[in-house]
C-alpha cells in the first residue's frame, strides 16, 4: 500500500480493557474491550439504554469506570480529567455557548492553548473555512439554522486537533437531505485530518456509511465488531442479524446435515430449506434467516433450483428503484421481498402485482442459520 | 372562521378582557394613587382634611417642596443611607444567595424541593415576629451578642476589648436584618434562572480544557446575568423604600429614606412633602430600570437582526 494514503490500521490507539460501569445496581457497560486504531472512524451502534453512549463518555472523560481501564496514545486515563485529555467531543445537542459568537465558540478551547491571538485567530479562520460558515463568523448560536450549527459545532470540537474525536449522534437533529451531505462532509473532514473519530449512533444507516469499522452493543456488551458489510452479511447472531436491516427469520429443525450443506424443516414456511452452514447436528433448534433483496422472486416455477416456496402476493410498495413485495404462503407466514426494477416496464408488466401466485428462491448461501438466544 | 375561534374564550370580547384586566388594575390602583400623589407634592400644607390645599391664584402649584428635597441635608442623607443599606444588602444578597441557589441545583430533585421549602419556611411566619426575634438576638445581654462579642475579643488586642457590641439601633442592625429579610427574594430567581441552564454546556466547556472555575466564569456565570438582575431588582427596590426594618432596629438619626417619608406624612403632617419624596424615590427606582430596559431591548433587537 502506498505511504501517502492514510489507512486506518486495526492498531490500538485506543484501548478500552474490560471495561464497566454501573449506575447503581444497573450495569450500563458490561466487561467490554475494544482497540480501536489510530485514523479510524469508528462506530458504536446500538439501541437506547445500550451502553454506547455511557463508554464515550467514559472516553471523554465525564464519568469513570467502575473497573477496567482505557488508554488512548499509550496514556492511561484513569485519574484524568476531561479538561486534561487529548480528546474533543462533539454533543448531539451541539451544547454551543448561547452568549457567544460563533468565532468565539470556535475559538474557546484555543484560549487553553499556548497560542498567539494571532495564530488562534487564523486557526478560527481555517475551521470555520472548512466548515463553509467563515461569512457567519459573528453570529450567535440562535441565529443559525440546524445545519449550521452541527458545523460550528463540528468546528468548535476539532479546533483543538484533538487525538480523538467524539461525535455523539452527529446527524440525530438533521433532516434526511442535509443528513446524506453532512454524512459525506464528516468522512472528508476526518480523512483529511486524520484524526480518530468514534461515532456513537442509534441508525445503522449513519453507521454503515460513515465508519470503517461498527461494534454493535446490546445492553451493556459488545455483540459483533467488524466492517460493515461483516456484519451486514455475516452477523454472529440472530441479535445482530436482526438489528442490522431487515430479514426474514422463523424458527426451524435441523433435520440433516450434508457436509456443508444443513436442511432444515421450517414449520412457518411449510418447507425444508437448504442452507450452506457448519457446526449444526441433526435435531437442534435454530432460526432460520434471510434477508429480503437475497430472495429471487418470479412467476414460473424456475427449473433446477433448491429452496423454493409458492406464495400470493399479498402487498408491494413500488419505490421506484426496487419494490418491497410481502409474500404469504400458504402456511399463513407471511415474507418480505425486494426486487430491483432493473427494466423500464409499465406497471402491469412488473414481476408481479397483488394476488399473483410466485415462486420465491433462497440459494443455500444467502440463507442463514443461528442459535436462538436466551 | 375555524369553529374553534368562535368558542366563548378564544372571541375577541373575551380576550381583550383577560388583557385588559391587568391594565386597568394597574392604573385604578397604582397610576391614579400615584398621579395624586405628584399633584400633591406641587401644593402646600394646610390646616384642613386633608392637609394640603394649592395656591389660590395661578399657577396654582409650587415647587418649594422639590427645591427642600435638594437644599435639605436631612432628604439627600437619607436617599444617600437608602441607596447604600439597600446596595451593600443586595450585594450581600447576591454573595450568599447565589452559592444557595448554584446548590440547590446541584442537588437532586427530591432534596431541591426539600430545600426550597426550607427558603420559603419563613414566610410561614410573620415577618415583624421575625424582627423582633433580631431585636432579641441583637440586644446587648443576649446569648447571641455575649458570643459574638467574646469572639470579638479574643481577636483583638486588650485594651480595644468591649463589654458588648452595639448593633441595635445601628445601619449595621438594619442591613443584616434587610439580608436575613430579602435573602429569598435573590435566592428564588437565581435559582429559577440557574435550573434552566444546559448543563451540558459546562460538560462541552470542560471537554474544551477549562477547569470548573473556568467553566463557572465563562458559562454559568454570564447566562445567569439575567438571574442576578431579576433577584437584584427584587431585593433592591424594596430594601431603598424599607420603613419597618429601619424604624424597629435602625438609627433614628440616620433614617432611611422610607422613615423620612413616614415622618413627613405622620409627625409633620406635611403630605406634600411627604409626596415629593415618594416621587423622588419612585424616580431613583424607576429610572435606572427604563434605562437597562432601553439597553437591553436594544441588545435583543440587535443580536436578531
Amino acid at each position: 500500500m502506498a505511504e501517502s494514503e492514510p489507512s486506518p490500521s486495526q492498531g490500538d490507539f485506543i484501548r478500552i480493557e474490560g471495561v464497566t460501569k454501573n449506575f447503581g445496581t444497573f450495569k450500563a457497560v458490561d466487561n467490554v474491550s475494544l482497540n480501536i486504531g489510530k485514523g479510524e472512524l469508528f462506530a458504536l451502534l446500538g439501541g437506547s439504554g445500550c451502553g454506547k453512549t455511557t463508554l464515550l463518555r467514559m472516553l471523554a472523560g465525564f464519568e469513570t469506570p467502575t473497573a477496567g481501564r482505557i488508554f488512548i496514545d499509550g496514556q492511561d486515563m484513569e485519574g484524568v480529567p476531561a479538561y486534561d485529555r487529548p480528546v474533543n467531543m462533539m454533543f448531539q445537542s451541539y451544547a454551543l455557548f448561547p452568549h457567544m459568537t460563533v468565532a468565539a465558540n470556535v475559538g474557546y478551547g484555543l484560549k487553553h492553548e499556548d497560542m498567539s491571538p494571532a495564530r488562534r485567530q487564523d486557526r478560527v479562520k481555517e475551521m470555520l473555512a472548512m466548515v463553509q460558515l467563515s461569512h457567519l463568523a459573528d453570529r450567535k448560536p440562535h441565529q443559525l439554522s440546524g445545519g449550521q450549527r452541527q458545523r460550528v459545532a463540528l468546528a468548535r470540537s476539532l479546533a483543538k486537533l484533538p487525538k480523538l474525536l467524539l461525535l455523539d449522534e452527529p446527524l440525530g437533529a438533521l433532516d434526511k437531505k442535509l443528513r446524506e451531505h453532512t454524512q459525506f462532509e464528516i468522512a472528508n473532514i476526518q480523512y483529511k485530518l486524520g484524526i480518530t473519530f468514534v461515532v456513537v449512533t442509534h441508525d445503522q444507516e449513519e453507521a454503515m456509511t460513515l465508519a470503517s469499522r461498527i461494534a454493535v452493543m446490546d445492553r451493556g456488551i459488545i455483540r459483533q465488531i467488524g466492517a460493515p458489510s461483516d456484519i451486514y452479511e455475516n452477523p454472529n447472531s440472530r441479535f445482530v442479524a436482526d438489528f442490522i436491516g431487515s430479514i426474514n427469520m422463523v424458527e426451524a429443525d435441523v433435520v440433516r446435515v450434508d457436509g456443508e450443506t444443513v436442511e432444515v424443516s421450517a414449520g412457518q414456511l411449510g418447507a425444508h430449506v437448504k442452507v450452506l452452514a457448519h457446526g449444526w447436528s441433526p435435531g437442534e433448534r435454530a432460526s432460520l434467516a434471510f434477508r429480503p433483496e437475497k430472495v429471487t422472486i418470479s412467476r414460473k416455477k424456475p427449473a433446477g433450483a433448491v429452496n423454493v416456496l409458492k406464495g400470493k402476493v399479498q402487498d408491494f410498495g413500488y419505490f421506484g428503484k426496487d419494490s418491497l413485495y410481502r409474500i404469504k404462503l400458504p402456511t399463513g407466514h407471511v415474507l418480505s421481498v425486494n426486487a430491483v426494477n432493473a427494466e423500464r416496464v409499465a406497471a402491469e408488466k412488473a414481476v408481479a402485482t397483488w394476488e399473483d401466485e410466485v415462486y420465491l428462491t433462497v440459494s443455500p448461501a444467502s440463507a442463514m442459520l443461528f442459535r436462538s438466544e436466551a | 372562521m375555524s369553529r374553534a375561534n368562535d368558542s366563548w374564550f378564544n372571541r375577541r370580547g373575551w380576550r381583550d378582557t383577560i388583557i385588559t384586566a391587568p391594565y386597568l388594575w394597574l392604573v385604578l390602583f397604582f397610576l391614579i394613587p400615584f398621579i395624586i400623589v405628584i399633584v400633591m407634592s406641587f401644593a402646600k400644607t394646610a390646616t384642613q382634611s386633608p392637609p394640603f390645599a394649592f395656591l389660590p391664584d395661578w399657577p396654582y402649584v409650587r415647587f418649594e417642596t422639590y427645591e427642600r428635597l435638594f437644599t435639605n441635608s436631612v432628604y439627600i442623607r437619607a436617599g444617600l443611607i437608602s441607596i447604600y443599606n439597600a446596595a451593600i444588602a443586595t450585594v450581600l444578597c447576591l454573595l450568599i444567595g447565589y452559592p444557595m441557589a448554584l446548590s440547590i441545583t446541584r442537588a437532586n430533585k427530591s432534596m431541591q424541593r426539600l430545600l426550597l421549602m426550607l427558603i420559603i419556611l419563613p414566610f410561614w411566619t410573620s415577618f415583624l415576629l421575625r424582627v423582633y426575634a433580631w431585636i432579641g438576638l441583637m440586644g446587648r445581654n443576649s446569648w447571641f451578642n455575649k458570643w459574638l462579642t467574646s469572639a470579638y475579643n479574643v481577636l483583638v488586642p486588650g485594651n480595644w476589648e468591649l463589654p458588648a457590641i452595639q448593633m441595635m439601633n445601628t445601619n449595621f442592625a438594619v442591613v443584616l436584618v434587610m439580608v436575613y429579610s430579602y435573602l429569598p427574594f435573590m435566592v428564588l430567581p437565581l435559582y429559577a434562572n440557574l435550573e434552566k441552564l444546559d448543563t451540558t454546556l459546562n460538560e462541552a466547556a470542560m471537554d474544551l480544557g477549562s477547569r470548573r472555575w473556568q467553566v463557572f466564569r465563562d458559562v454559568t456565570l454570564p447566562l445567569s446575568i439575567p438571574g442576578i438582575i431579576a433577584g437584584g431588582l427584587l431585593v433592591f427596590i424594596p430594601a431603598m423604600g424599607e420603613l419597618i426594618i429601619p424604624s424597629l432596629v435602625g438609627n433614628a438619626s440616620d433614617p432611611m429614606i422610607g422613615r423620612v417619608i413616614q415622618q413627613e406624612f405622620g409627625q409633620n403632617r406635611d403630605w406634600p412633602m411627604a409626596s415629593a419624596v415618594a416621587v423622588a424615590l419612585l424616580l431613583m427606582l424607576v429610572v435606572p430600570l427604563i434605562v437597562y430596559n432601553h439597553f437591553e431591548a436594544k441588545a435583543q433587537a440587535g443580536a436578531k437582526s
